[in-house]
């Protein structure tokens, strides 16, 4: 399925889930949160969010601004 | 006769006697960093440690997979306090949503509310901004807005429940220093909430002067981050917000027209 991930379109394997997101564009931990089609995805919920077709995923961390 | 040594009171540590106090949290430190613009992380941590910081803000965006180090590495190890901003959100909806993120993110329910009207001025929206404020601030967060050198705006951002109130002294990475201190003055007049001076500042004497007029912080990136040394002007402004802080609570004497001599006159 179709997906998009900060901002590219992608195809992932169905079952998918957001944690697996996650883990394919950083190995970080801490410091990161994920949004599913604007709504954020609490961390706790990573491992049990399946990804849909045409959800888009932005996964964002603390970078330098300010 | 013995001639006792001359003795010196102790330096008066203001950190004991005179903390920022922020939504309840104290800091000793007044000079809050930011972290844009930085050559290098190396040369951010450098002048974060040398700037004596404990609050820094950070912005939200999307992982990078391509670089190493980050940001809230460096600020985790040197125990420094995250201030994740909403910098770059033209809207209330951007801003909101950002915000969320970061309290995801970096788990701090503080945000430093940044709700910009155009690339050019980056100066702040204040319609969007008080909305935005609003909103966070029913959502549970410690809401510090970056906002216009207005009084009426500022007193309306504390009206909603800011935590603070953070006027510009001129726009974003500028250097123009303080463009309407007799706005600042007349904002601090007002707050019963901390005043934090926001941008513009681009070398130490007006960080210094923003102290001077009364501010209780200063927020600064650009002007340590873009010097030619950037550790060296992060001792710079720690010495100046001090400096500062010290004339403002000494109470400066009033200006006078004519001479007022020093010496007793010559009989």
């Amino acid at each position: 399925m179709d997906v998009i991930i900060n901002g590219e379109r992608r195809t992932v394997e169905p079952d998918t889930t957001v944690a697996d997101v996650v883990r394919s564009l950083t190995t970080a931990t801490s410091g990161v949160a994920v949004a599913r089609n604007d709504e954020v995805v609490p961390k706790a919920d990573w491992n049990h969010t399946a990804v849909t077709d045409n959800d888009r995923i932005d996964v964002l961390t603390a970078v330098q601004g300010g | 006769m013995t001639t006792a040594p001359f003795t010196t009171a102790p330096p008066q540590t203001t950190a004991e006697t005179d903390p920022l106090v922020i939504a309840g949290t104290q800091f000793t430190s007044r000079l809050i960093m930011g972290t844009g613009g930085a050559p290098s992380h190396h040369a951010l941590e450098a002048a974060l440690q040398a700037s004596g910081t404990e609050m820094t803000t950070v912005a939200m965006r999307r992982v990078d997979p391509t670089t190493t180090g980050s940001v809230w590495d460096i600020l985790r190890r040197n125990s420094i306090r995250p201030l994740p901003n909403t910098a770059g959100c033209f809207t209330t909806a951007d801003a909101v949503r950002t915000a969320r993120l970061a309290r995801e993110a970096l788990e701090t329910t503080w945000v430093k509310l940044e709700v910009i009207a155009d690339e050019r001025t980056l100066l702040p929206d204040p319609v969007e901004l008080l909305d935005a404020a609003e909103q966070l601030v029913d959502d549970g967060f410690v809401v510090l807005p970056y906002t216009n050198d207005d009084p009426i705006l500022a007193r309306r951002l504390e009206q909603v429940g800011c935590a603070a109130v953070m006027p510009l002294g001129a726009p974003i990475g500028s250097g123009l220093g303080i463009r309407n201190p007799h706005n600042i003055e007349l904002i601090v007049e007002q707050a019963s909430v901390p005043v934090i001076l926001d941008a513009g500042i681009g070398t130490a004497s007006e960080a210094a002067l923003a102290m001077e007029l009364g501010c209780d912080a200063v927020l600064l990136a650009s002007a340590v981050t873009r010097a030619h040394e950037p550790a060296v002007m992060a001792a710079a402004m720690r010495d100046a917000v001090r400096a500062g802080r010290g004339a403002r609570r000494a109470g400066r004497i009033p200006v006078r027209r004519y001479a007022h001599a020093s010496s007793p006159r010559a009989e």
